[in-house]
């Protein structure tokens, strides 16, 4: 296995399908009463997280607490030493000397991860880096899409919202194209990166045009805090043309699924009835993420030179 | 100060119109003669056979640093990393700590580099006051201070106000000086960390458009038209800009450019990791940019090569992508990036190498005694190097303070041997030398 996991990139087919064959035996502790075993005893995870993100550092915390790992969470916040000046390498530094074996990093500047990866011993797992990469996210979302189809092999994935600051879009994109899904990205013009042809993906702007083709759509938050740099003229005008609601729900076949990496805008991206609807599947994400964390983790961590068959789930 | 015979050197002077094997005599500080076996009486002779030696290099466009970042670079240390790279000349950009926007910061740079005697220092004065594009600088204070400003300019930002900057050109105009503009409208390029297009898509950065670049060069060209000031473009780095500076050329205008060996050889594509030496404004841009700039500079349309030397703090490189500054050094590294690159790869001659990293640069910025012509009288600024040395770029032993450097750990070809500074040998093989300088105390 790899030794980071910085970018969707990096990993091959044969290794996706691992790390989700692996998460099935994972899934599983999951549902018992004690959900833990002791794959990871002794080793340390930090969450290192340079901004806020308390789903993704909850089922990072969690996948590493189940394999019975230490967890450790820094996270940016007033008091630590980055208010006080202290460098991104001192920070690294000072966490690799105390000895953790793999730092988990969420930042607000793309690359970091990579930045990170080179001044550190430990395993370094890309939480999220700017509008990068969020490679977990990709990696729970072919999981959960599995579980309802049995071949990633054309199958039809559009991705609607805003690509260009998106980096589960980078990440959906990459992992999904790679498992030979055919992935249209949809959205106002404004909000589709520049050169966007060598990423392999379809575009359109009109999101009813390309609903009855899909089996996958994937619905991206909206990011508030971006209203002032005038990408679309208002979020009522982007609801009204890129918003999924009951309507256009009709518009679907019988039987695509609806995705979102949350935290949802109830009324904006989705209609709040859509979002709970059957064939909305945002909940499994939440729990297939803390099993295919926990898998990511085994395999980074604790496996490498173990067979898959001797995961001791027992 | 001792006389020097340059033996057996190919000397390639294309201001002299001279590409032939011979010597070149040096006494005080001077050429006294040039020919086929010269006799070198009580001159050290130097044997430089199979070695080039041409005019001393003169770069348009480096960062020096001091006064405010010495830490970074000193106008010492700036200026040895000049000698290792066989510059004579260099230009020093006005983003100092006080701006040199006054005749007094640039009279200290001015003279700070003359009593260190390694290489010509020459400073460059700001366009507006404090670099805030909002009121003129005392261009005419600098213009005509003992530090006789010929270049002025805002780098490292561009003056967007066009009604300033038309005032500048043409006041500046009446001192004879030139207006230099680091093209960028900062309405399209603010809050970008990298050339836009698929690898900024890619990795998540926000770009910076070349047509932030390349709509204020054109809005500049076209002051410089309605002005009539000499215009030159610093560090061009897009294909159009390459398009609009030879279309002014084509129009008769007064307008000279320059491009860095950085945008003439590496791309966008050197991001993928996120090393922030390769960070840099402008960007480094795409495959068919650099191409069309490589085309701009073998048929002139780009008049001069200058490195855009950029030293920073290591712990300031060593930071979030986006948080780290942009530049790098180059002064060390130029002659190897060009020789390797544009020289071995036929699209230059050596003749038009030197031509462009010596002779036209040292016409913009008005030098007399430096670019050539290499002849009796001259005062003797050269550079001798070995065209065909392979080496491998250690930035351990740069003479920069800095080690911002993108071709660390690569080979490069072309080594300098030699450089001579007003009849001195200043640097060789590597290493500046330690005489007492110039104007040292007794």
């Amino acid at each position: 296995m790899i030794k980071h996991l910085l970018s969707i990139d990096q990993l091959s087919p044969s290794q996706i399908e691992l790390v989700l064959k692996t998460a099935d035996s994972f899934r599983e502790v999951g549902t018992r009463t004690i959900k833990k075993v002791p794959i990871l005893r002794g080793r340390t995870v930090c969450n290192l997280f340079f901004e806020s993100s308390t789903r993704t550092r909850i089922s990072f915390e969690l996948a590493a607490k189940r394999l019975s790992a230490d967890v450790i969470n820094f996270t940016g916040d007033a008091r630590s030493s980055l208010a006080k000046g202290e460098s991104f390498k001192d920070t690294a530094q000072t966490l690799q000397a105390m000895g953790v074996d793999a730092i988990v990093v969420r930042h607000s500047s793309a690359g970091a991860p990579h930045r990170l990866s080179r001044w550190v011993e430990a395993s370094v797992i890309n939480a999220g880096d700017g509008a990068h990469e969020h490679p977990t996210q990709a990696l729970l979302d072919l999981y959960s899409i599995r579980e309802h189809f049995p071949s990633f092999d054309g199958l039809r994935v559009g991705i609607v919202g805003d690509i260009l600051h998106s980096r589960v879009a980078r990440s959906d994109v990459a992992a999904l194209t790679k498992m030979g899904s055919q992935v249209t990205l949809v959205a106002p013009p404004t909000l589709i990166p520049p050169a966007i042809d060598s990423w392999g993906a379809e575009i359109s702007y009109d999101l009813e045009e390309v609903l009855p083709k899909l089996d996958v759509v994937y619905l991206l938050r909206v990011q508030k805090e971006r209203q002032n740099e005038q990408l679309v003229p208002s979020l009522r005008e982007y609801a009204t043309f890129w918003g999924l609601d009951r309507r256009r729900v009709d518009l679907m076949k019988p039987e695509a699924i609806i995705m979102h990496p949350g935290p949802m805008n109830r009324g904006v991206e989705i209609a709040a009835d859509v979002a709970d609807l059957e064939r909305s599947i945002i909940i499994d994400q939440v729990t297939n993420g803390v099993a295919v964390r926990m898998s990511l983790l085994y395999l980074m961590l604790g496996a490498a030179d173990r067979a898959l068959e001797e995961v001791p789930v027992g | 100060m001792a006389d020097i015979l340059l033996r057996g050197g190919r000397l390639v002077d294309p201001a002299g119109e001279a590409d032939a094997t011979c010597d070149v005599l040096i006494s005080g500080g001077r050429i006294e003669a040039v020919g086929t076996g010269l006799d070198p009486g009580r001159a050290e002779v130097i044997d430089v056979d199979g070695a080039i030696v041409a005019p001393g290099f003169v770069d348009t466009h480096v960062h020096l640093r001091e006064p405010g970042r010495e830490d970074e670079e000193t106008i010492a240390s700036g200026s040895a990393a000049a000698v290792l790279g066989g510059y004579t000349a260099i230009c020093a950009m006005p983003n100092t700590d006080p701006v040199c926007d006054n005749a007094a910061v640039a009279e200290k740079v001015a003279a700070t580099g003359s009593f260190l005697g390694l290489t010509q220092v020459i400073p460059a004065g700001s366009l507006t006051q404090g670099l805030q594009g909002k009121h003129l600088a005392a261009i005419g204070e600098m213009a005509t201070c003992n530090a006789r400003v010929r270049l002025f300019t805002d780098d490292g930002h561009g003056v967007q106000d066009a009604r300033l900057l038309r005032r500048a050109m043409e006041y500046l105009k009446g001192f004879g000086a030139i207006c230099a503009e680091h093209c960028d409208d900062e309405s399209l390029s603010e809050g970008g960390h990298m050339h836009e297009g698929e690898y900024s898509s890619r990795l998540g950065l926000r770009g910076q458009p070349a047509e932030a670049e390349e709509l204020a060069l054109a809005r500049d060209i076209v002051l410089a038209r309605l002005t009539g000031a000499r215009f030159h473009a610093l560090h061009v780095s897009t294909a159009r800009s390459v398009a609009i500076i030879r279309q002014a050329k084509a129009d008769g205008l007064p307008v000279t450019a320059e491009a860095t060996p950085h945008h003439l050889t590496l791309t966008d594509a050197c991001l993928v990791d996120y090393d922030t030496n390769f960070k840099v404004n402008p960007p480094l841009r795409s495959p068919h940019d650099v191409e069309v700039l490589r085309a701009g500079l073998a048929d002139g349309t780009i008049d001069n090569i200058a490195t855009d030397h950029a030293p920073h703090a290591a712990q300031e490189k060593e930071a979030e992508f986006e948080a780290a500054p942009p530049g790098l050094i180059g002064l060390e590294t130029a002659l190897g990036v060009i020789m390797g690159e544009l020289v071995e790869g036929g699209l230059l001659t050596l003749g038009d190498m030197v031509r462009r990293m010596s002779t036209t640069p040292a016409r913009i910025l008005g030098l007399e005694g430096q670019g050539g012509p290499v002849v009796p009288g001259a005062w003797a600024n050269l550079v001798v190097f070995d065209p065909g040395a392979r080496w491998t770029v250690d930035p351990g032993k740069f003479a920069s303070r800095c080690r911002n450097c993108p071709w660390a750990g690569k080979e490069l070809v072309g080594r300098v041997l030699l450089t001579v500074f007003q009849g001195r040998v200043v640097g060789r093989d590597g290493q500046v030398s330690t005489a007492a300088p110039l104007g040292a105390f007794a």
